[in-house]
C-alpha cells in the first residue's frame, strides 16, 4: 500500500500546489514547498503574501482547496492539530498558546494525548529538564507562565513541540516580539535542534532574519511562490526585490506644495507596548504643513504605538508631542480630536466604525458635539441625514442608503466611510495607518487620492504603510522605522525600494549611503 | 465555655455543609468560564425535590438522588443556553433562579398528599440524623466536627477530593485552562464546548446535593424560602474562595458561623446589630473583588479565570 | 452531517420580531406541560390568570400597581444593560430608595412646609439609589471590577440595612408585633390615581418617553450607543467612557429609587417587609424581554405583572399555588434567549469536508 520507508534523497516535508480560498481573497495559489531533512526554511514575504495560510494548512488548522502534503514522501492527510502532532509537525504562533496563571510543566502536557489520569509532574519537569539541557532552552518547569519575559515563554513554546515529538518546527514570526539579544539566542538554539535532527520552517518579513538564521529562503508575493533561494547565495536587496516586486500600480500626479509651519513635531518619544515592552525607543522627527512624511517599516517596529500616542490612545513613557505649536503629550483622544488631527485607524472595523449603527451615524461620529449637527444637546436627524448624503456623494462610498448599517458595506467603502469622516473633520493633521491595506485598485486610487488633497490644500499627513510603492509615490519624505527607532529620514524623490529595503532591516541611512555610494 | 465553643463549631458544620457543596459545586463551572446566577433556584429545586422523593418512597437515598439529578437537569439548560446558543449568561442563570424559586413554590403547594392539602409544608419526613463518631465525638471542641449527618460527612470526603482533581488531575488541569483561555485549550486539543458543559452539571448536581442537605438533615422538612439566600451567598464565597474548592470551607464556616453564631452574640448582649454581622460576608466579597482585580498580579496567582462569562465561538476554518 | 451556526450577512429583520412573539407562546406551552402534570387544565389557569388580571377594572388596577416598579427598574436596568454594564443591583437601589424616603417622611417632615415634604422625600429616594448603583460604577470605571457581583453583593446590604431599620430603631412601637416603621404622615403619600395604583405611573410613562427620545436623539444617548456596541470605538472617537458609564448609572439608580420610594409611599405608605420582593431581578427579564427599548418596557412591565398578579388570581380561584405566574414568568425568557442567537446566525447543514483532491 503506501512505501513506509524513509527516503533520505527527498525532501522531508513537501507541499505541492497547494491553494486556499477565503470568502474574496485568494490566500495560496498553487504553491509549491520543500523542507529537507536537518534544515533551517525561511519563508519570506510582505504582510498578506500568504505565508501564515500556508503553515496554518501544514498544521491542520486550514484545509486547502487543492494540493496535497507528503511527509517522508509519502502522501499524509492534516485535518487537525493533533493529525499535524502526531506527523510531528508543531507550530509555534506569534500569539503564543500559553495559560498565564499555570506553570510551564502544566502549559506542555496539557490537552497531550497519552497522558495518565494524574501525572506525575516530577517526571514531567525531570523530562523537561533533560530536554531543556539538550536543547539548551532554559527554562524551570515549576514557574509560572506570566512570571516569564516573552523570550522566555517562547522558549516554553518551543520546548512544548518537542516534548510532544515533534521533528518539523513551524515558528512565526519568532523574532516578532524578542530584543536582539534574545534573538541571537534563538538562532543558537534552532541550531542546537538542527544538529540534534530536527528541522525548522520559520516565517518572517524581516531579511536580516533571513540571512542570519536560514540556509534556503523561499519568497511568497500575492499569495505565490516567486523564488526559491540558497540564503548563501542572495543577498537583502535582492530579497526585498523579489519580496516587494516591482509592479507600479499608477501613477499620481503629486503637484508641488508650499511647506509652511510645523504642525506635528516628535521629541524623543518613547512608549512601551501593552505587554510593557519598550515599542519606541526615541523617535524625533517633524511634520510641516503641506506635506505627506511616510513612515516605511515591516509591522510590528512601533507603528501602532507611533499612531497611538500622537492620537491620545497611548500614553508616553518620555518625550513630546507638539501639535500645532502645543504639548498635547499625554492628552486625552478628545483633545486631540478637538485640536484638529484625524485618524485612520489601522485598526478598521474595531476601531473606526460601529459596525451595527448606519452609515450617516458613523459618518456623524467626529462632528456630533458641534453645530449643525447638534442644537441644544439634541442631534438634528435631518441635518445628519443631509451631511452624510453630501459627503456619500463626495466620496462615492457605495451603500443602499445613509441608513444602512455599516457592517453590510464591502470593506473598501467602510475604509471609505472612515475617510470620509475623518477628512472632513481634519483641521490640520490627518494620520492614516495603512490606509490602503486590502482594498481593491479602485478603492486604492481614491484614498490616495484624497491624502494628497489633503496635503494640497495645506493639511499635513501622517502615512504609516507597508505598501513602499505607495509611500514612494505619495509621500515627499520617508522615515523608516525599525524596532521603534527611526533609521533615517529621506526625501522620496532620494529613495529606491534597495535603500528603503535595507532600512527596513535594521541598516541605519548612513550605513546605507555608504554602501550604495 | 468550651461546651459553648463546640456547639457553636457544630451548628456552624451543620449550616454550611449545603454551602461548601454548592461552592463546590459554583466553583467547577466558574473555573470552565461558565458562570450560573441561578444557583439560588437550583438550592430551592433541590430541597423541595429530595424532600418530596424522601417523603414518599420513604428513602433518604432516593431524596438525595432525585435531588443531584434536578440540578443537573436545571444547569444543563443553562449549559444549553450559554455554551450552544451563546446566550446571556447573566440572563440566563437569573431566569433559572427565578423559573427555580417559582417552580420549588409551586411544588412545594402541589406535591403534598390530599391529606394535608397537597402541601409538603409541615409535613415531617425521613431525615439525616447526626451520626456520632465513637471516641472522637466526645472531643471537647474537635468533638463538633465528628458529630456530624452523613451528608457532612461525605462533605469532609468532597472538597480534598475535588480540590485534588483540580489542581493534579490531568482533567483538572484541561478544566484550569478552558476556563483561562479557551482558545489555548482548544487548538491544544482540549474539547472546549464538552468541559463547559460537564462543568456546569457537575456544579448543577451539587446545587441539587446541598438543597437536599437542607430539607433532609438541616431545617430539616420543607418550607418557602428554605434556602434564605444561600444560594446568592455561594456566588459570592466562590470569589472569596479565590475559586479554589478547599477554601470554599474557610469561607462556608465564616458565612454560616456568622449567621448561627449571632444568636449567642444577641443573648451575650453584644452592641453590633445583627443585621451588621450578616452584612460583613457580602461586603468582605466587594473587598476582595477590588483588591483581586485591582493587583493584577495578585489575581494572576490566585486564578481568577480569565475566560468566564465570554461565550467561546471557534473561528471558521 | 451536522448542523452548523453560519453567521448571517444582514440581521434577520423577521427573527427580531418573531423570536419574542414566539418564545411567548413556546413558554406557554411549557407551563402547559407543568400545568397538566400536576392535574390542572392549562386552559382554564390560563383563563383564570388573564381575568385575574385583566378581567376587571379593579383587577387592571391591581396589576398596574405591580406594574409600576417594574417598569421603573425595567428602564433603570435597560440604561446599564445599553452599555453591557450589568447592574443586577436595581433590588437594593430600589430598596435603599424606599429607605430613604421613608427617612424624609418619617423624621424631617415636620421642619418643612407641607407640599414640599412629598418631593422632598421622592428626591432623596432617587439620590439614594443613585449613591448605591454609583459605587459599583465608579469600581468598574476606575479599577475595572467585575460589576455584576458588586451590584449583586450590595442588593444584600440594602436589603440587611432595610430590615434592621424597621425591626430596630425604626420599628413602630404602636405596631402590636408587626414589623414596620410608623406610618407615614399624609404629607408624604404619593397620591393613587386608579384603584390602588398610584403616581408612579405617571412617573414611568413620562420618564420612558424621555428615555426613549433621549437615547434616540440626545447627545448622551448617542454616546451610551456607540459605548455598547463598539467599545474600543468609543474610546477612539474620543468619548470619555468612564465619565459616561458613571452618569448613567447614577440615572439607572436614581430611576430604580424612584421605584423604591413610590412603592413605600404610594403603597405601603411605612417601610416593611414586603418592599424588596425581586422587582430589581424581575425587571432585567423586563428589560431583556423588550429589548431595552423604553416604550416596550412598559407594556412587557404590564405583562409581567399580569402573571404575578394573574398568579395570585389563581390561588383563590383554583387553589393553585400563586407561585405559577412566577414560574411563567422564569420560563418566558428560555425560549427567548435560545433563540436571540438566531438574529446573527442561520442554521446550516452541512457535509464533513471531502479529503484534498
Amino acid at each position: 500500500m503506501k512505501d513506509e520507508r524513509i527516503k533520505t534523497d527527498i525532501p522531508a516535508v513537501e507541499m505541492r500546489g497547494i491553494t486556499k480560498h477565503f470568502p474574496g481573497v485568494l490566500a495560496n495559489e498553487g504553491i509549491d514547498l520543500q523542507l529537507n531533512r536537518g534544515e533551517v526554511l525561511a519563508l519570506l514575504g510582505e504582510n498578506g503574501a500568504g505565508k501564515s495560510t500556508l503553515m496554518n494548512v501544514l498544521v491542520g488548522l486550514y484545509r486547502p482547496d487543492e494540493g496535497e502534503i507528503l511527509v517522508d514522501g509519502n502522501r499524509v492527510e492534516i485535518n487537525s492539530p493533533r493529525d499535524a502532532a502526531a506527523l510531528g509537525i508543531g507550530m509555534v504562533h506569534q500569539n503564543f498558546m500559553l495559560v498565564d496563571t499555570m506553570t510551564v510543566a502544566e502549559n506542555i502536557i496539557l490537552g497531550m494525548s497519552g497522558l495518565p489520569f494524574m501525572p506525575r509532574m516530577e517526571d514531567v519537569s525531570a523530562r523537561i529538564g533533560e530536554l531543556s539541557d539538550r536543547y539548551r532552552l532554559k527554562v524551570d518547569p515549576g514557574v509560572s507562565i506570566w512570571q516569564l519575559s516573552v523570550g522566555e515563554q517562547q522558549r516554553v513554546e518551543i520546548l512544548k513541540l518537542i516534548y510532544r515529538g515533534a521533528r518539523f518546527l513551524i515558528l512565526d514570526e519568532p523574532t516578532a516580539v524578542l530584543t536582539p539579544q534574545e534573538s541571537e539566542d534563538l538562532n543558537r538554539v534552532i541550531g542546537h535542534m538542527v544538529r540534534e535532527g530536527k528541522s525548522a520552517i520559520f516565517i518572517t518579513h524581516k531579511m536580516e532574519e533571513v540571512m542570519s538564521f536560514s540556509d534556503r529562503v523561499q519568497v511568497l508575493r500575492k499569495g505565490r511562490l516567486v523564488a526559491v533561494k540558497n540564503t548563501a547565495e542572495t543577498n537583502p536587496a535582492e530579497l526585498a526585490r523579489l519580496m516587494v516586486g516591482r509592479e507600479v500600480l499608477f501613477q499620481l500626479d503629486r503637484k508641488l506644495s508650499t511647506r509652511g509651519k510645523v504642525v506635528l513635531d516628535l521629541r524623543d518619544v518613547q512608549a512601551d507596548d501593552d505587554k510593557g515592552n519598550p515599542a519606541l525607543r526615541g523617535v524625533s522627527f517633524r511634520i510641516p504643513s503641506g506635506e505627506v512624511f511616510g513612515i516605511a517599516g515591516v509591522a510590528g517596529n512601533g507603528q501602532r504605538a507611533l499612531a497611538e500616542v500622537i492620537t491620545g490612545l497611548r500614553k508616553v513613557r518620555s518625550g513630546q508631542i507638539i501639535i500645532n505649536q502645543k504639548n498635547l503629550t499625554n492628552r486625552p483622544p478628545l483633545d486631540i480630536i478637538r485640536a484638529g488631527v484625524s485618524h485612520i485607524p489601522a485598526d478598521r472595523i474595531a476601531m473606526g466604525v460601529v459596525g451595527t449603527m448606519s452609515v450617516a451615524n458613523n459618518l456623524a461620529m467626529k462632528g456630533y458635539r458641534k453645530p449643525p449637527l447638534i442644537r441644544g444637546g439634541v442631534l438634528r436627524l435631518r441635518r445628519i441625514i443631509d451631511f452624510a448624503l453630501n459627503l456619500i456623494r463626495e466620496f462615492r462610498i457605495d451603500t443602499p442608503g445613509p441608513q444602512t448599517e455599516v457592517k453590510f458595506l464591502s470593506g473598501g467603502n467602510i475604509q471609505k466611510t472612515i475617510l470620509a469622516r475623518e477628512i472632513d473633520a481634519c483641521r490640520g493633521l490627518l494620520v492614516a495607518g495603512y490606509p490602503s491595506r486590502g482594498l481593491d485598485v479602485g478603492a486604492t486610487e481614491a484614498v490616495r487620492r484624497r491624502i494628497l488633497e489633503q496635503r494640497e490644500a495645506g493639511y499635513a499627513v501622517l502615512l504609516i504603510s507597508e505598501d513602499l510603492e505607495e509611500l514612494l509615490s505619495i509621500s515627499d519624505r520617508i522615515a523608516v522605522l525599525f524596532e521603534g527607532r527611526i533609521m533615517g529620514i529621506l526625501p522620496s524623490k532620494d529613495a529606491d525600494l534597495e535603500t528603503l529595503g535595507l532600512m527596513m532591516a535594521g541598516m541605519e541611512l548612513e550605513k546605507v549611503s555608504g554602501r550604495t555610494s | 465555655m468550651l461546651l459553648l465553643i463546640t456547639s457553636i463549631l457544630t451548628i456552624t458544620l451543620r449550616a454550611g455543609t449545603s454551602l461548601v457543596y454548592a461552592t463546590v459545586g459554583e466553583t467547577y463551572t466558574e473555573r470552565s468560564g461558565i458562570l450560573n446566577l441561578g444557583m439560588e433556584g437550583m438550592m430551592l429545586m433541590g430541597a423541595v425535590s429530595a424532600f418530596a422523593a424522601a417523603y414518599y418512597s420513604g428513602n433518604l437515598l432516593a431524596g438525595v438522588l432525585v435531588a443531584m439529578l434536578v440540578g443537573m437537569a436545571l444547569s444543563a439548560v443553562h449549559a444549553f443556553l450559554s455554551i450552544t446558543m451563546r446566550a446571556n449568561q447573566v440572563v440566563s442563570g437569573l431566569c433559572i433562579t427565578l423559573f427555580g424559586g417559582g417552580m420549588a413554590s409551586y411544588l412545594g403547594q402541589r406535591l403534598g398528599p390530599e391529606s394535608n392539602s397537597y402541601y409538603l409544608v409541615g409535613l415531617v419526613g425521613p431525615r439525616f440524623t447526626p451520626i456520632s463518631v465513637p471516641v472522637l465525638g466526645r472531643l471537647p471542641v474537635f468533638g463538633a466536627v465528628f458529630n456530624q449527618d452523613v451528608l457532612t460527612y461525605i462533605m469532609y470526603a468532597v472538597v480534598p477530593l475535588a480540590w485534588m482533581y483540580l489542581f493534579r488531575t490531568r482533567d483538572g488541569l484541561n478544566l484550569r485552562s478552558v476556563g483561562e483561555k479557551p482558545h489555548t485549550a482548544d487548538a491544544m486539543g482540549v474539547n472546549v464546548f464538552r468541559v463547559r458543559y460537564l462543568a456546569t452539571i457537575f456544579g448543577g448536581m451539587l446545587a441539587g446535593l446541598g438543597g437536599a442537605h437542607l430539607s433532609l438533615a438541616y431545617t430539616p422538612g420543607w418550607s418557602e424560602n428554605i434556602t434564605g439566600g444561600r444560594g446568592w451567598i455561594v456566588i459570592a464565597l466562590v470569589i472569596f474562595a479565590m475559586w479554589n474548592p478547599a477554601r470554599a470551607v474557610l469561607g462556608a464556616i465564616l458565612f454560616g458561623g456568622i449567621n448561627a453564631v449571632q444568636f449567642r452574640l444577641q443573648a451575650a448582649g453584644t452592641t453590633i446589630p445583627a443585621a451588621f454581622l450578616n452584612m460583613l460576608p457580602y461586603l468582605a466579597t466587594i473587598f476582595v473583588l477590588v483588591a483581586v482585580t485591582w493587583w493584577e498580579n495578585l489575581s494572576k496567582r490566585l486564578g481568577a479565570p480569565g475566560a468566564l462569562c465570554k461565550p467561546y465561538i471557534r473561528e471558521e476554518k | 452531517m451536522r448542523f452548523v451556526l453560519e453567521k448571517r450577512e444582514t440581521t434577520s429583520r423577521l427573527a427580531l420580531v418573531l423570536v419574542p412573539v414566539v418564545s411567548f407562546f413556546v413558554s406557554l406551552l411549557l407551563a402547559a406541560v407543568i400545568l397538566s402534570i400536576s392535574r390542572a387544565s392549562p386552559f382554564k389557569t390560563y383563563t383564570a390568570m388573564f381575568r385575574g388580571a385583566f378581567g376587571t377594572w379593579p383587577n387592571f388596577t391591581e396589576t398596574l400597581v405591580k406594574a409600576i416598579p417594574l417598569m421603573l427598574t425595567g428602564l433603570a436596568v435597560s440604561i446599564a444593560f445599553r452599555m453591557e454594564f450589568w447592574n443586577i443591583g436595581a433590588e437594593g437601589q430600589l430598596t435603599l430608595g424606599g429607605v430613604a424616603t421613608a427617612w424624609v417622611a418619617l423624621f424631617w417632615s415636620g421642619g418643612m412646609p407641607p407640599f414640599l415634604v412629598l418631593p422632598a422625600s421622592l428626591i432623596v429616594g432617587m439620590l439614594a439609589g443613585a449613591l448605591w448603583a454609583g459605587i459599583p460604577a465608579v469600581l468598574n470605571a476606575r479599577l475595572k471590577v467585575n460589576e455584576t457581583l458588586t451590584t449583586l453583593m450590595l442588593n444584600y446590604v440594602a436589603i440587611l440595612f432595610s430590615e434592621h431599620l424597621y425591626y430596630g430603631p425604626w420599628r413602630d412601637p404602636k405596631g402590636y408585633g408587626f414589623p414596620g416603621t410608623a406610618p407615614f404622615p399624609e404629607t408624604a403619600w404619593l397620591p393613587r390615581i386608579a384603584g390602588r395604583a398610584h403616581m408612579g405611573l405617571l412617573f414611568a410613562v413620562f420618564l420612558a418617553l424621555v428615555l426613549w427620545f433621549a437615547i434616540k436623539r440626545s447627545r448622551w444617548g448617542f454616546e451610551v450607543r456607540i459605548i455598547g456596541k463598539n467599545r474600543t470605538a468609543a474610546r477612539f472617537l474620543g468619548i470619555n467612557i468612564g465619565r459616561t458609564i458613571v452618569l448613567s448609572l447614577l440615572l439607572s439608580g436614581a430611576l430604580s429609587g424612584l421605584a423604591g420610594a413610590c412603592e413605600v409611599s404610594g403603597i405601603s405608605r411605612r417601610l416593611q417587609q414586603g418592599l424588596s420582593i425581586g422587582y430589581g431581578y424581575t425587571a432585567i427579564i423586563v428589560a431583556w424581554l423588550g429589548q431595552l427599548n423604553p416604550i416596550a418596557i412598559l407594556f412587557v412591565a404590564i405583562l409581567m405583572a399580569g402573571l404575578s398578579v394573574g398568579g395570585d388570581q389563581v390561588q383563590m380561584i383554583m387553589g393553585l399555588p400563586a407561585a405559577m405566574g412566577m414560574v411563567l414568568q422564569g420560563l418566558i425568557l428560555f425560549p427567548m434567549l435560545a433563540g436571540a442567537i438566531f438574529n446573527e446566525y442561520r442554521p446550516v447543514i452541512v457535509k464533513t469536508a471531502a479529503s484534498t483532491r
